[in-house]
């Protein structure tokens, strides 16, 4: 009987799962039945893919693919929260399908918990008509960008770091792509991930959300307002939202200018000089060996009590969460002033002998650039004929929690 | 003439951690590369290489001027004029 009432394809449960949407203006049947039909391939089960994929989910995307290769950890669960306690160890890509699929059971949700490659990309891109980058990290976003241009498909993109989000469209009706706008990526030094910076669940929510909005507006064919040639900036500690008018297009763009020169994947983690990871690895030692010292050896150092200094160079705030005993807190950021070194100085010159000073940090990454910092302002001025015996030690505090001591807080 | 900064994406470390500034310069325009010179030289306490590289604005950063991107207002070379705001945006790449 019910064909009777109605010309379109969606069912009685459709249209009562759906109502509030469907009467909001610029969806409507068309709208409703254009997301049904939609498929869409989220690239990260994190902060942002998070709320991306559970909106979707809750809007009716037909298909929802969601590629993520990590597993869920406590420590995520502050962010993100498609993900919970019961699912700690299993794939992030399955356990947020599930949560997906408890919204709603009556779409399809397909996780993939390959590793986002550019072996594997532009197979799972071909799936799926847009592509929302929910990635962490500036490797993926180079890869995922090329992916998408090469295979045609709208992406819309996000980020976040501290209480800051971005977002914006690419490859939108001739608008520009990731490459148009950063053609070099930033040198590896000045990225800060969100495992070294921080990052705030109600931020990574914020942004995801608008992803998940301009997936429906691209969807429901409502193109002006797409964050296309825009992008939009919220700075959550300031309380304030800001869109910006970006380039075109760019028709010099290796990957969608007039004559592309990129038509097949690269080596991005090689491209960026960085992992597809936001996740920290083992830190490779860059100074002579004369500079490390290892965890073992430093507590050998503390068992037979031997002067010495302990400088952590960690920021503040991080050095308030846990440290070693009796360490002196001079960030990294501030150590080349010409007070730190006073104090520096001060501390380690006893009445008749010189201390050795050693540096520790998070990881044993940022203490070799203080050593080689302090090595340059301590031994290296004319005046001073004192000789510093200066030392980072390899792999920081978390090698200290590995290797030494299990209680150490890791954070 | 006065020149308004905005600073964002985690530059403002390198300014003092302030993420707006006012600057006040002789003149009555500023080619922008003078003016970032300006604000390495100036303002930026340390590590300039985070903020300047190869004589322009290290890759990863967006400017725009009066909110509209400098790729369109000529980039390095634009010339900024009494009351103009410069943005400089660090893109960010964790979720
Ligand atoms: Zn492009």
């Amino acid at each position: 009987m019910s064909d009777l009432y109605k010309l379109h394809g969606l069912n009685n449960s459709q249209v009562g799962r759906y109502g509030r949407q469907l009467i909001t203006p610029g969806v409507g049947v068309a709208g409703q039945e254009a997301l049904l039909a939609a498929k869409v391939l989220v690239v990260g089960a994190g902060g942002l893919g998070c709320p991306i994929a559970m909106y979707l989910a809750g809007a009716g995307v037909g298909t929802i693919g969601i590629v993520d290769y990590d597993t869920v950890e406590v420590g995520n669960l502050h962010r993100q929260i498609g993900h919970n306690e019961l699912k700690e160890g299993h794939a992030k890509a399955v356990s947020l399908a599930t949560a997906c699929q408890q919204l709603n059971s009556s779409i399809s949700v397909i996780p993939h918990t390959v590793t986002f490659t550019s072996d594997t990309a532009l197979d799972l891109i071909a799936r799926y008509d847009i592509v929302v980058d929910a990635s962490d990290n500036v490797a993926t976003r180079y890869l995922i960008n090329d992916a998408s241009v090469l295979a045609n498909k709208i992406l819309v993109s996000g980020s976040a770091l501290k209480w800051d989000g971005q977002v914006t469209v690419y490859h939108y009706n001739n608008g520009p792509c990731y490459r148009c706008l950063f053609p070099v990526p930033p040198p590896a030094e000045t990225v800060t991930r969100c495992s070294d910076g921080g990052v705030l669940g109600p931020i990574v929510g914020v942004i995801g959300s608008l992803q998940a909005l301009e997936v429906i507006k691209i969807i429901t064919n409502n193109s002006d307002g797409v964050l296309s040639g825009r992008l939009m900036l919220y700075d959550g500690l300031a309380g304030t939202f800001k869109t910006v008018k970006i380039r075109s297009r760019q028709p010099g763009c290796v990957v969608c200018g007039d004559n592309p020169t990129l038509t097949e994947l690269i080596d991005y983690p090689q491209f960026c000089s960085s992992p597809y990871s936001d996740k920290s690895s083992k830190v490779d030692d860059r100074i002579e060996d004369e500079l490390i010292m290892t965890c073992k050896q430093y507590k050998s150092i503390l068992d037979t009590n031997k002067k010495h200094i302990l400088l952590d160079v960690r920021p503040k705030n991080q050095f308030e969460i846990c440290s070693l005993p009796n360490s002196t807190n001079i960030p990294i950021d501030e150590l080349s002033r010409e007070s730190s070194i006073k104090t520096i100085e001060e501390l380690a010159i006893n009445e008749n002998e010189i201390l050795p000073i050693y540096i520790v940090c998070r990881r044993g990454n940022k203490s070799q650039d203080a050593a080689t910092i302090l090595g340059n302002k301590l031994n290296s001025t004319e005046k001073s004929t004192n000789s510093f015996i200066i030392k980072h030690i390899r792999d920081g505090l978390t090698g200290w929690n590995e290797e030494i001591d299990p209680t150490f807080p890791l954070y | 003439m006065i020149v308004n900064i905005e600073l964002s994406g985690g530059l403002e470390i390198l300014f003092s951690n302030k993420k707006n500034h006012q600057f006040e310069l002789s003149g009555d325009s500023i080619p922008l590369k003078q003016l970032v010179y300006w604000m390495r030289d100036n303002h930026v306490k340390e590590r300039p290489e985070l903020f300047v590289e190869n004589g322009t604005v290290r890759p990863g950063i967006l400017v725009l001027i009066n909110d509209t991107d400098w790729e369109l207002e000529g980039g390095i070379d634009a010339i900024i004029e009494d009351g103009d705001t410069v943005s400089f945006i660090s893109t960010l790449h964790g979720g």
